[in-house]
C-alpha cells in the first residue's frame, strides 16, 4: 500500500524546488510603453543596457489600459504614453513624480498588405474608392476607446469623410500593435496604424504605406508624453534621462517619430 | 522562446498546486460524505469558474485586489505593493479559477470509496486520521494526481484572468499564454509558434495522463 504514495511525494519535492527557483536577481526597471514604441524602444533598451548595465523590462500595450492599470496600483516605474492626456491625468491623481516631458510626436499611415485591393495615398482617395465599391471587407485600427492611435485614426477617417463607410467594416485592435498585426497579416485589407511600426523591418516587408497629414487628426495630435511614477528607482530614472539624449532621439526619428518642438517632416 | 515566461508559468502552476491541493483534498473529502442542506449550492459555487467567462472573474478580482478597494489597500499595507499586477496576485487568481479542476476529480475519487471500507477501517480500530491516511488517500490518489495534473495544465493555459489582473509585466506576470499573445503582436511568429507548440504538447500529455488515471480509478472499482 506504500507504492501509490511515491508519485505524490515526488510531486511535493518538485513543488519546493520550484518555489526555491523563484528567487531572482536585481530587479530591472519596469517600463509601460505605448504599443507604437514596440520596435524603437526595444532597440533603445538594448543600447541602454549595453551602455549602463541597467536592465529594462518592457511591457507594451494601449496607453489607456496602462493608465487604468497604474491607477489601480500596477508597479510600473516609467510610463511612455502615446498621448498627453493619460499622463496628465495620472499626474493630477498624484501617481507621478512630475508632469513628465514630451518625447515624440506620433505619425499615422494608411497601410495595405501585399495583394490588398486598394492603393495607398496620403489623402485616402484609394481607400475611399475601394470602400465605395465594396472591395474592403475588414479594415483595422486600434480601439479608439483606450488607444490614442485609434482615436487619431478615427479623426483622420472622419476628416476624409469615410468614417460612416468604414465603421461597419472595422476590426479593432486592443492596441496599436495589434491593429498593425491585423492590418498587415492579410486577414484584413489594410488599416490606419503608426508609422513607427510600419517602418520597422519585420512589418515594412509585408505591404505598402502612405503618411497621413498631421492636420487630418489635429484634434488627436499624438503628442507622446512620458513620466516617472512615484515608485521609480535608479534604473528607471536613468532610462528616463537616456531617452532625452540626442542619441536616443536619433533612434526615435529613424523609426518615424517627429520630435517635439520641431516641424513635422 | 520566451524562457522567463515559461519558467514563470511553471512557478505559478506549482505555487497554485501547493496552495490549492491541500485545500481541495479537505473540501472534496467533506463534500464526498456530507449530506447537508444546500450542498448543491456549495458545489455550484465551487464549479462556477468552469462556466464564468474569465473576464468576469478577472473584473471582480481586479476590483477586489486593486488599490482602490479596502481589501486591496489592506494587502498593499501588508505586502508593500498591490495584489493586482503582482505574482502573488496571480497565485490568488489562479487558485480561485482552478478550484473546480482540483476539487471535482478528488471528490469523485472519495465518493468512489465504498462506505463499508470506511466502516471496516473504523472496526479495525483506526482513528479518523489513520484511516484517512492509510486507507482513503491511497484509494483516492489517482483522483488527486489527476486534479494536480489538470490544475497544472490549466494554469499554464489561462489567459483572460491573467491578462486582466496581471497586466503584462516581464518576469512578474507575463506567463507563456500572455507571451504568445504579446509576441504575435510583436511580429515574432517564430517565438509565438514555438511556445504554442510547447503548450499544445503539454496539454495533450496532460489530458492523456488524466484520462489514464481515470481509467485506473474505474478499473480499481470494478475489481472490488
Amino acid at each position: 500500500m506504500n507504492r501509490p504514495f511515491r508519485p505524490v511525494s515526488r510531486l511535493v519535492a518538485l513543488l519546493f524546488l520550484g518555489l526555491l527557483a523563484g528567487v531572482a536577481g536585481a530587479a530591472p526597471a519596469k517600463v509601460a510603453a505605448a504599443a507604437d514604441l514596440r520596435f524603437a524602444l526595444a532597440e533603445l533598451a538594448e543600447q541602454f543596457r549595453d551602455d549602463t548595465g541597467h536592465a529594462v523590462s518592457l511591457s507594451f500595450g494601449s496607453s489607456g489600459t496602462f493608465a487604468h492599470q497604474i491607477e489601480h496600483g500596477a508597479p510600473f516605474e516609467l510610463f511612455l504614453s502615446a498621448d498627453e492626456a493619460f499622463v496628465l491625468r495620472l499626474a493630477d491623481a498624484g501617481r507621478t513624480v512630475d508632469r513628465g516631458v514630451l518625447y515624440a510626436i506620433g505619425r499615422l499611415v494608411v497601410f495595405a498588405p501585399h495583394g490588398s485591393p486598394f492603393e495607398v495615398d496620403e489623402e485616402l482617395r484609394g481607400l475611399g474608392a475601394a470602400l465605395a465599391d465594396g472591395r474592403i471587407e475588414r479594415f483595422a485600427i486600434a480601439n479608439p476607446e483606450h488607444a490614442p492611435y485609434g482615436r487619431a485614426a478615427r479623426a483622420a477617417l472622419e476628416h476624409a469623410g469615410l468614417w460612416q463607410a468604414v465603421e461597419p467594416r472595422l476590426a479593432l485592435g486592443e492596441n496599436a500593435s495589434q491593429a498593425m498585426q491585423f492590418a498587415s497579416s492579410g486577414a484584413s485589407q489594410g488599416g490606419i496604424v503608426p508609422l513607427s511600426l510600419s517602418k520597422a523591418a519585420p512589418v515594412a516587408a509585408l505591404g505598402r504605406f502612405a503618411l497621413i497629414p498631421t492636420d487630418w487628426h489635429a484634434g488627436e495630435p499624438l503628442r507622446q508624453r512620458m513620466v516617472l511614477l512615484r515608485t521609480a528607482g535608479e534604473a528607471a530614472r536613468a532610462f528616463y534621462a537616456y531617452l532625452q539624449t540626442p542619441t536616443a532621439r536619433e533612434v526615435l526619428v529613424r523609426y518615424g517619430f517627429a520630435l517635439p518642438g520641431e516641424a513635422p517632416p | 522562446m520566451d524562457w522567463p515566461a515559461i519558467v514563470l508559468s511553471a512557478e505559478l502552476a506549482l505555487a497554485t498546486l501547493l496552495v490549492l491541493l491541500p485545500l481541495a483534498v479537505g473540501v472534496a473529502r467533506w463534500l464526498a460524505v456530507t449530506s447537508i442542506r444546500g450542498k448543491a449550492w456549495i458545489e455550484g459555487l465551487l464549479a462556477l469558474p468552469l462556466v464564468l467567462p474569465p473576464t468576469v472573474l478577472g473584473y471582480y478580482l481586479l476590483v477586489a485586489m486593486g488599490s482602490q478597494s479596502t481589501f486591496g489597500r489592506w494587502f498593499e499595507a501588508l505586502l508593500g505593493h498591490t495584489l493586482a499586477f503582482s505574482f502573488t496576485g496571480l497565485v490568488v487568481a489562479s487558485v480561485i479559477f482552478n478550484i473546480p479542476f482540483a476539487v471535482q476529480p478528488i471528490q469523485r475519487a472519495f465518493e468512489g470509496i465504498a462506505p463499508d471500507i470506511r466502516e471496516a477501517a473504523q472496526c479495525c480500530g483506526l482513528r479518523f486520521w489513520q484511516a484517512f491516511r492509510k486507507v482513503e488517500l491511497p484509494l483516492a490518489w489517482p483522483g488527486i494526481l489527476s486534479a494536480a495534473v489538470m490544475t497544472f495544465a490549466h494554469t499554464l493555459g489561462e489567459f483572460g484572468v491573467v491578462l486582466m489582473v496581471g497586466g503584462n509585466i516581464p518576469g512578474e506576470t507575463r506567463t507563456v499564454a500572455i507571451s504568445i499573445y504579446d509576441r504575435t503582436q510583436g511580429f515574432d511568429h517564430a517565438s509565438a509558434g514555438a511556445m504554442s507548440l510547447l503548450l499544445l504538447v503539454i496539454s495533450l500529455v496532460t489530458i492523456a495522463i488524466s484520462y489514464g488515471l481515470v481509467d485506473r480509478l474505474l478499473r480499481h472499482r470494478r475489481l472490488r
